[in-house]
């Protein structure tokens, strides 16, 4: 089996070594179940490898045979890419851009404005503590959708409508509920020893939060740092709605307009896709751990 | 604006936001006396109190409230339409209008057939490649749709589902058609076709989903003491009985997480349908519905009533979720 990505890489944090019951715990005869895992697996995999073939097949091909095809007729080009690329016909790479100035603040910004807030709900004693943090928690289900239009009004108002910043500001404020919820159960784990000790060396709330639990927090914010990253990188609605061309529109709005100018032409289409979906891919990949434990920390406790 | 003008701005905001958190730290650290942890905790909650107030709190108030309104007549020729109450007028129209008792139909399709299909799916595979030899890489494949934007899975699948029509010597380009054809059917536009195209589609979330059903529900797997499934064996129980009586009741609250973060997850997801359709052809979804009439068609009363919608039939799933989480706990 070839497939477009076949990376070596863990899915698991931690595996358990393999014990003497392992192979009375197996459910299935072996070879039935390698061959359905691999039936699924197959069938996960071909779409995108589907994808990644015809981003590079010239257009005639592409156009009048399938993918598939490409092993007993290989033709390569690269000029799918250097036409998307082009400023004429897809101008990606100042979507390419549009994408990173994006992504790094409505990363940056929540990620901060969380930690402040989930220690305070933490570590810090004050009146209307529960009332408060519950209100965050329960802030998490209030679907974007209800607020973008009033939200859209404002920026008008505020005179910033078309600028980065209404984007920064939409990710940072949908980000914050889930973000100072997981950080705040992180941060919470931390023995209270640990924190009183620091007290009693005199240190104020700053330096507690730098000195003793930001260096106890990296995996932590990792995992939500990574989590923001893709739900940015990967948005479409949010950039819909609030970017107003090409100036500030990501790849996802990128292409989702050459589906609609380009549907016809496949090998574009798919060239345009492949681009948009390498960075998140190379970034999931080198990072997993990290995302799959937050994963597992903000899906069976959220 | 040029490449290095998008990245100077990126930068210029950045360290204005660092320089508001210096000023709040260095306040914070300056703060002395008895009502000392109030006032560093005030300090630390304004600016996402500024945020989630002005950001959600406002807007979602704002949106219940222009859910009751509909556009009005123009009192004359270029001035704008007036907002006029209409009470419930639009959710009425919601469930009376016939193009949107479509819509709520499809929604009841991806609701229910996405967490389902695709928790099937990942709990099969789960147990498949529990322990082999290749679990790494094998789950990394199922799970490698979720790094990938909705959009760019529309084009993936977009690609699987082309069509051309069966004339002469005219070859099949998307693979569905070309398997379709090689057992003996007449291509077909898959997108094009109501009901089915609705489910077409959502074959495309549950594609993106089945990794996460995965991912949690292994590692509910592998937490399952040995000693139960040991003493199981013992008493003679088989694969099925195992799966049946040992595997599903002990992954119980994983399964309904999964469940139910998929059934959230799905309610409001409009990239494919959106990138795919457009809502065209009968496919379109409440999510979808909102986007349309809020910024296409100027519906904004009717928008603001979907969007309302939406957040009313997330409510019962997270409190179902909650409570299950609880009795679980309580176990």
């Amino acid at each position: 089996m070839t497939t477009s990505v076949a990376p070596v890489s863990n899915v698991d944090a931690d595996e358990p070594p393999l014990k003497a019951t392992d192979r009375a715990k197996r459910t299935l005869s072996r070879p039935g179940a390698s061959l359905a895992a691999l039936v699924i697996a197959v069938l996960w995999t071909l779409p995108t490898f589907g994808l990644a073939v015809t981003s590079i097949r010239p257009e005639r091909a592409a156009k009048t045979t399938g993918w598939w095809t490409f092993f007993t007729d290989p033709q390569v080009t690269f000029e799918n890419y250097q036409t998307i690329f082009g400023e004429r016909t897809g101008n990606l790479g100042s979507f390419f851009i549009n994408s990173f100035v994006i992504t790094i603040p409505a990363v940056v910004i929540p990620l901060v404005l969380a930690a402040l807030a989930a220690y305070a709900f933490a570590w810090i004693d004050f009146k209307g503590r529960s009332f408060l943090f519950v209100v965050i928690f329960a802030l998490q289900i209030v679907p974007i959708q209800v607020t973008l239009l009033p939200l859209l009004k404002l920026y008008v108002q505020a005179g910033i409508a078309g600028s980065f910043a209404t984007i920064w500001l939409a990710h940072s404020i949908f980000a914050l509920p889930l973000a100072i919820f997981l950080l705040h159960n992180f941060m919470r784990e931390i023995p209270r020893e640990l924190i009183e000790a620091a007290r009693m060396d005199g240190a104020g709330h700053v330096q507690i939060l730098f000195r003793v639990l930001l260096p106890l927090l990296t995996p932590a914010l990792a995992a939500f740092g990574i989590f923001q990253f893709l739900w940015v990188w990967n948005d479409l609605l949010v950039a819909l709605t609030f970017s107003t061309g090409s100036n500030t529109n990501p790849l996802t709005v990128g292409i989702f307009n050459l589906q609609g100018t380009l549907g016809s032409s496949p090998h574009l289409l798919a060239a345009g896709a492949f681009v948009s979906i390498i960075v998140p891919i190379a970034v999931f990949l080198s990072l997993q751990r990290y995302f799959v434990r937050g994963l597992l920390a903000g899906g069976l406790k959220g | 604006m040029t490449a290095s003008q998008k990245i100077i701005q990126m930068l210029i905001a950045l360290l204005v936001f660092a320089a508001v958190v210096a000023v709040i730290l260095f306040g914070a650290s300056r703060v002395k006396g008895k009502g000392r942890d109030r006032n560093v905790a005030v300090l630390f909650l304004i600016p996402t109190a500024v945020f989630v107030l002005v950001g959600l709190v406002y807007p979602a108030l704002r949106t219940i409230y222009g859910s009751f309104f509909t556009a009005g007549t123009s009192p004359g020729p270029g001035q704008p339409r007036p907002d006029v109450w209409t009470g419930l007028g639009n959710y009425q129209e919601i469930f009376t209008s016939p193009d949107l008792l479509v819509v709520l139909r499809n929604t009841f399709f991806w609701v229910t057939v996405t967490p389902f299909v695709a928790t099937a799916i990942g709990l099969l595979y789960a147990i498949l490649v529990d322990r082999a030899r290749f679990e790494k890489i094998a789950k990394t494949l199922i799970f490698l749709p979720m790094a990938i934007s909705f959009v760019g899975a529309s084009i993936i699948w977009k690609l699987v589902y082309e069509f051309r029509p069966d004339q002469g010597s005219i070859k099949q380009i998307g693979l569905l058609n070309q398997l379709w054809v090689m057992v003996g059917g007449s291509p077909q536009q898959w997108l094009l076709d109501a009901p089915w195209n609705t489910f077409f589609l959502i074959a495309i979330l549950i594609w993106i989903q089945a990794g996460f059903a995965m991912t949690i529900l292994s590692a509910a797997i592998k937490a399952i003491p040995d000693d139960i499934v040991e003493a199981a064996r013992l008493d003679g129980v088989g694969p099925i009985g195992m799966f049946r009586y040992i595997t599903v009741p002990t992954i119980r609250p994983a399964l309904v997480v999964v469940l139910t973060t998929i059934a959230i997850a799905t309610l409001k997801v409009f990239d494919i349908v959106r990138t795919l359709t457009g809502g065209n052809f009968d496919t379109s979804v409440v999510a979808n519905e909102f986007y349309t009439k809020t910024f296409g068609t100027n519906q904004q009363g009717l928008g603001a009533a979907l969007a309302v919608l939406l957040f009313v039939l997330v409510v019962p799933i997270v409190v179902y979720n909650i409570r299950q989480l609880r009795a679980s706990e309580a176990r």
